[in-house]
């Protein structure tokens, strides 16, 4: 008899499963009417766009690609955040050796900085991992409204004034030379204020793990304005070091299953066409308004992201 | 033409030789030129093999764990939900399902992942202790250890 009853307490609860999945599969299926192909595709030409927009502000495609597609698209929030970091990761890669050949990326600066973000990148990832997903749409609305901010208020200091290195910067001897065609002479550049940088990297690492960002938004100011480095190193540092940072949180998600393909592949295919195509367009380009609309997408991407995160 | 205008034209005709020249007396170490073309070869092989394993996957020619049509039923879950209803791999199980096209897509990306760490322990790690550039060493040293860390998965995280 015991038997039996087992045996139906098995059955019933292997059916509330079935139809715990298959209810979960039937909330999940996209967009009625919508063919499932169209998302992908839509998606290519939103990073390509994405990909063009980004070069011609400045920024990479990494900070407009979680917050637009997270909120704009009918993937889960896990998902993206993976697609995202592996687009941040493409680029970063596409750039660094350009930027490496000319100094522009310095190894003396960029590897023990990227050893920290990387290490916190991890623990980031997996927080994101572990949060429910509207808590996470509301911490990434936060984030993404500050960093908005952030692109209005913050100034750029082409070369700072560096006052006494400091003991970790002279044992460490982060310096270095490059060439600056604007004054047609090598410029010879040292960072201080090291242990306050390299403090503010512990955060820059999580939050790039976390939300899946491409984290030049934060390196290039803690690296410019706080550090001392100029502005072109602080650029072509930062985006190089992404490559390594976002390495260790692209890794986690990957071992997670959070990286899908069809999701993944379009996304840095179309910011990587998008990218060359900016560098083009640059020329003609005007930065100001440029990095403006990006302000305002990215505003308009942090708030809903918020507003979805709250359930409205 | 005066002399003067002559001298002029000189000059801003050898102005970006010089230029050059000047970029050219920039130091870069060795390691790091050897470092930037290990990326720049090898990233966009990346992409490359990102594409065709995409387009495999897309056209249809090869068979696939999770056929592309069948895929936006899932793409709204988490990702701990997605792999209860389809029962696809974690970790490195991966490897194990490259005979589907949506799994082939992530030797693409697993090739970008791993750039990294190639560099690190073939490039700046030999480098610096060739130079004996302890602090340097170590710091690669270390990098090494993270980032085979996040890749082993052997850390795991819990569920949403």
């Amino acid at each position: 008899m015991l038997d039996g009853i087992l045996a139906k307490a098995g059955l019933l609860m292997e059916l509330a499963n079935n139809s715990q999945v298959a209810q979960a599969v039937t909330q999940a299926s996209g967009t009625p009417g919508m063919p499932w192909w169209a998302w992908p595709l839509i998606l290519l030409v939103t990073c390509f766009i994405m990909g063009i927009v980004a070069v011609m502000a400045g920024v990479g495609g990494g900070v407009l690609f979680v917050p637009i597609v997270g909120s704009f698209f009918p993937f889960h929030l896990d998902f993206v955040r993976g697609a995202g970091l592996i687009v941040a990761l493409a680029g970063a890669l596409a750039a660094g050796p350009g930027l490496l050949k000319a100094n522009l990326a310095n190894l003396r600066l960029a590897l023990p900085v990227a050893l920290i973000a990387s290490t916190f990148s991890i623990v980031g990832a997996f927080i994101g991992l572990a949060l429910p997903a509207d808590i996470l749409q509301i911490c990434l609305g936060i984030t993404i409204s500050l960093i908005a901010i952030l692109f209005i208020f913050s100034k750029n200091s082409e070369f700072p004034n560096v006052g006494q290195p400091d003991t970790l910067s002279r044992s460490l001897n982060i310096t270095g030379t490059y060439y600056e065609p604007s004054a047609g002479r090598p410029v010879k550049w040292t960072v201080w204020r090291t242990p306050q940088g390299f403090l503010l990297f512990v955060a820059i690492g999580m939050v790039a793990g976390m939300f899946g960002l491409g984290a030049g938004w934060a390196n290039v100011p803690v690296l410019n304005l706080l550090m001392g480095a100029p502005l072109k190193i602080a650029v072509g540092s930062s985006k190089f070091l992404l490559s390594i940072t976002d390495t260790s949180a692209a890794w986690v998600y990957l071992n997670q299953g959070a990286v899908l393909p069809i999701i993944a592949v379009p996304s840095v295919l179309g910011i990587m066409l998008g990218s060359l195509v900016g560098v083009k367009l640059l020329a003609g380009a005007k930065p100001k308004i440029v990095r403006n609309m990006v302000i305002v997408m990215l505003l308009f991407a942090g708030i809903r992201s918020l507003l979805k995160g709250l359930g409205y | 033409m005066s002399s003067q205008v002559r001298a002029e034209n000189v000059r801003q005709q050898t102005a970006p030789e010089r230029q050059k020249a000047v970029a050219a007396q920039i130091e870069v170490p060795p390691e790091q030129i050897k470092y930037a073309n290990l990326l720049l070869y090898c990233s966009w092989a990346g992409i490359g093999i990102l594409m065709v394993t995409f387009l495999l996957y897309m056209s249809g020619i090869m068979g696939s764990y999770i056929p592309p049509a069948e895929i936006s039923q899932y793409w709204g879950m988490s990702v701990h939900d997605y792999l209860v209803a389809t029962g696809a791999p974690h970790g490195w199980g991966w490897l194990g399902m490259l005979g589907n096209s949506d799994y082939l897509n992530l030797i693409g990306i697993a090739l970008l992942a791993t750039l990294t760490v190639v560099g690190y322990v073939a490039l700046l790690l030999p480098a610096y202790l060739r130079k004996k550039d302890i602090p340097y060493a170590t710091i690669v040293m270390l990098e090494i250890t993270v980032l085979t860390l996040a890749a082993s998965g052997i850390l795991k995280v819990g569920a949403h």
